[in-house]
């Protein structure tokens, strides 16, 4: 049988080159860049989304089918495949339904000292999760089920963007049990 | 080891000649010079639940859903994942995807309800060229150490071949120009045709000064954004969907090389076959929605299809009027089957290219009972 990880033959060999370019440096790759531009327009919920951010507030996506609520919004129920037109005002605080502890950083996050937790944020009145970082209490601390809510952004930075959370703090509530923890609209759809 | 399986069941079934009946029962499309306000997912969550809607079908009764688009042309990796949310892919679906024209991606359902896995499959497909520069994402398809870096864009390599045609005497300015005609009279009746005029004239056109030397602006395609989506069902099921289905009674994709230097440009003998291979002259042929990107491109196929003179060409406008890459194969299929359906026409041949000067041909023949 074939060893698939010994080189093909024709690669094991020294390369003979002729003798009218043997001067030359032989080529070992080629580059071509590539660059193409975009022009990235949100859609209208997403739009909304990010633009409530500066009144610090957090929009939701009513699903038509069963009231599901989903955030961010994005203008579709992805169980259903149909278009939601119905916004929703969801409050800053919710718990973590599920977190992660990270020990590498991310290029480019500087201001992010590892190691950190992301967890997926349930907000209250949400019927699924969105990512968030949780802060303001130690690692080993966070636990699925914790309270918490938002770290706004000082009033004059805030901007449309979700930048404007800078991290999720505990409540110090009693936490939500870790049967009714994490996302709901699935288990609606069973229903 | 299931690709195998699958080439032998063909075999199989071309001796035996004896192809399950299958046939479009459903169709949706639309296409516009921008969606600004609208993206891809809400675009075809509109299209596919109007799409199984007028079949009166729910996602759970689909056996397989297959989608053609590309990330080049969304700007995004693993783009078309974010487009499964206008499918309601929950409880989980069946599915597959091509970084292919949407025709392909029927292809491959076609052959899914051939094998007999399922009954019925939805196929659709989508691209919103505004986002960025589609000349450019098309140059990127190019072989990558030779042609690719000098990033010849798709009309000046379709000027190329125009100028092969013009110098050899196949074609003139003029059949060109009569060729723009047809698209822009056959466009003003249709709702998705960018580019339509009712009474434009020849000697307009004729006028109009060359953009990529020898085609005029009304020479290459219509750049516009858009999707499509279309529902197969086979046999039984096929009739209980839909009074008058539109039978794919045949079906072939060709591939000529992708070394322009070696092709004979004022062909395309992909498409002749893809034809011959999908049953074109079993019968006559009511109509033809044929794919080229530019007039010239429509007159070399029309020669590889052999029509006749009784053969309506893209009465929808075609490329010409409304292009949208990814898609605009697949809406060709929409169009015969739709006219079929509606019980317009009886026969007719849709066809969908790929790749550059027409390198990579589907022709699908579709008929009513």
């Amino acid at each position: 049988m074939t060893d698939p990880n010994s080189p093909p033959a024709s690669l094991s060999e020294e390369v003979e080159i002729p003798e009218s370019i043997s001067g030359l440096e032989p080529v070992r790759s080629v580059r071509s860049p590539i660059r193409l531009i975009y022009d990235f327009v949100p859609s209208p919920p997403v739009q909304e989304y990010l633009r409530s951010y500066k009144k610090k507030k957090i929009l939701g996506h009513r699903s038509p089918i069963d009231g599901a609520v989903f955030v961010p919004p994005r203008g579709v129920d992805p169980r259903h495949g149909v278009l939601i037109e119905e916004s929703v005002e969801l409050s800053d605080t919710g718990h973590v339904g599920n977190f992660c502890i990270t020990h590498l950083p991310i290029p480019g996050r500087d201001d992010l000292d590892t190691p950190y937790v992301s967890a997926w944020i349930h907000l209250d009145g949400a019927n699924v999760g969105f990512l968030g970082l949780v802060s303001g209490c130690e690692n080993d601390e966070v636990h699925i089920g914790m309270r918490v809510q938002a770290v706004w952004k000082e009033e004059e930075e805030l901007g449309n963007t979700a930048e404007n959370i800078l991290y999720w703090k505990p409540t110090g509530e009693p936490a939500v049990p870790i049967e009714k923890a994490g996302n709901r609209a699935w288990d609606q759809a069973d229903e | 080891m299931k690709k195998l399986a699958i080439a032998r069941g063909i075999k199989q079934m071309s001796k035996s000649n004896s192809f399950r009946d299958v046939a479009v029962v459903s169709v949706a499309s639309h296409q516009t010079k921008t969606l600004s306000e609208v993206n891809e997912v809400q675009l075809m969550a509109d299209l596919i639940s109007n799409c199984r809607k007028s079949a009166g079908v729910t996602q759970e009764e689909i056996g397989f859903t297959c989608s053609g688009s590309s990330d080049f042309l969304a700007g995004q990796a693993f783009s078309f994942v974010h487009t499964l949310d206008s499918v309601g892919a929950f409880p989980p679906i069946s599915e597959s995807h091509v970084e292919m024209d949407g025709a392909f991606a029927l292809y491959e359902a076609w052959v899914k309800l051939q094998i007999g896995e399922v009954d019925t499959a939805l196929v659709y497909s989508y691209g919103k060229p505004s986002a960025g520069s589609v000349i450019d994402v098309l140059a990127t398809q190019l072989d990558p150490y030779y042609v690719s870096p000098l990033w010849p864009d798709c009309f000046s390599l379709a000027a190329l071949q125009a100028r092969v045609l013009l110098d050899k005497g196949l074609i003139t300015l003029e059949k060109m120009a009569e060729i723009s005609m047809r698209s822009q009279k056959n466009g003003f009746n249709n709702p998705n045709a960018v580019r339509s005029s009712k009474d434009v004239s020849l000697e307009n056109l004729m006028n109009e000064p060359a953009i990529v030397d020898p085609l005029r602006a009304s020479d290459i395609a219509e750049i516009a954004d858009g999707g499509c989506a279309v529902i197969l069902a086979a046999g039984d099921k096929a009739k209980s969907f839909c009074e008058r289905p539109a039978w794919i009674k045949g079906i072939d994709h060709r591939v000529d090389s992708h070394t322009l230097g070696v092709r004979d440009l004022t062909r395309s003998p992909s498409a002749f076959l893809a034809a011959e291979k999908a049953g074109r002259n079993a019968d006559r042929l009511d109509l033809a929605e044929i794919h080229g990107m530019t007039s010239t491109q429509e007159l070399i196929l029309e020669k590889e299809f052999d029509l006749s003179e009784e053969t309506l060409v893209n009465l929808s406008g075609g490329c010409l009027a409304s292009d949208t890459m990814m898609a605009s194969g697949l809406i060709r299929i929409s169009e015969v089957a739709s006219r079929i359906i509606s019980g317009q026409v009886d026969r007719g041949l849709a066809h969908a290219t790929s790749g550059p000067c027409l390198q990579q041909n589907l022709v699908c023949i579709l008929e009513g009972e």
